[in-house]
């Protein structure tokens, strides 16, 4: 069944070389590009979102209505 | 058995005569089928110990003769029969699937609703009353006492409450 030509000699050695060189850069690539996409997606984001926060943030109008509220236990509402 | 009397036959009848008939008649013991060598159809090996068909009709036994001669007078057919009296299954049906995933697929959802009903069972007759702390009651004094801790103000919980209209926030 085999015509005159004969058939070439498959690759032998250096297969797991090829197949990094090959897939090496792309998962670096894409672990880039996960990292990337997190610090854009999720990290900026909440980072401004404390900054808003905070920017107009009046702690001693939080204190007396948590207080008024009565979740305190070191001081009671200004009632009592 | 068959193959148990022909090795009786290359033993030879005097050496049979002398070890087996001195000894009573028990000295080799009986060839076990599961000892011999077997035929399977497997993709790593692909040329099994035996050929698959062992008693060859009579059409077959023509068959192997005319194979000693020259090939190319076969017919396609012929070399098919060949073919089939060495091997049960060529590669293609060998390595054909059998759909037996359907049945594991099936029977999978059908211990998960099986199970299901196991569970609604055991909701009913099994499991007693769920703590207070699970009336509506209690659940909105918890949330009131959250949001008056403000918790996860930036982000979380409290940051979708709107303080000033005391609602959530739209």
């Amino acid at each position: 069944m085999k015509s005159t030509m004969s058939l070439v000699k498959p690759a032998m050695r250096g297969l797991l070389a090829k197949r990094l060189r090959f897939h090496l850069p792309i998962a670096f690539g894409l672990a880039l590009v996960a990292a990337v996409a997190f610090k854009f997606t999720v990290t900026e984001p909440r980072k401004q979102a404390y900054a808003d926060f905070y920017k107009h943030y009046d702690s001693m109008k939080e204190f007396s209505a948590m207080r008024e509220a009565g979740v305190f236990e070191s001081v009671r509402p200004t009632g009592k | 058995m068959m193959l148990a009397t022909r090795v009786f036959r290359l033993v030879g009848n005097r050496t049979l005569s002398t070890s087996i008939c001195l000894r009573g008649g028990h000295g080799v013991a009986k060839v076990e089928d599961y000892t011999l060598p077997a035929y399977f159809d497997r993709r790593e090996s692909p040329l099994p110990d035996i050929k698959f068909v062992q008693q060859l009709s009579p059409e077959q036994k023509s068959l192997k003769e005319k194979e000693k001669g020259s090939w190319a007078a076969l017919s396609k057919e012929e070399k098919i029969a060949l073919y089939r009296i060495s091997f049960k299954e060529s590669f293609a049906e060998m390595d054909k699937g059998t759909g037996e995933w359907k049945s594991v697929v099936a029977g999978i959802f059908f211990f998960i609703g099986f199970t299901g009903l196991v569970v609604l069972w055991q909701r009913k007759y099994v499991y007693g009353d769920v703590p207070h702390t699970f009336d509506a009651e209690y659940k909105q004094k918890e949330v009131q006492r959250m949001l008056d801790m403000r918790i996860n103000p930036v982000e979380g919980f409290s940051a979708k409450w709107d303080y000033e209209n005391n609602a959530w926030k739209k």
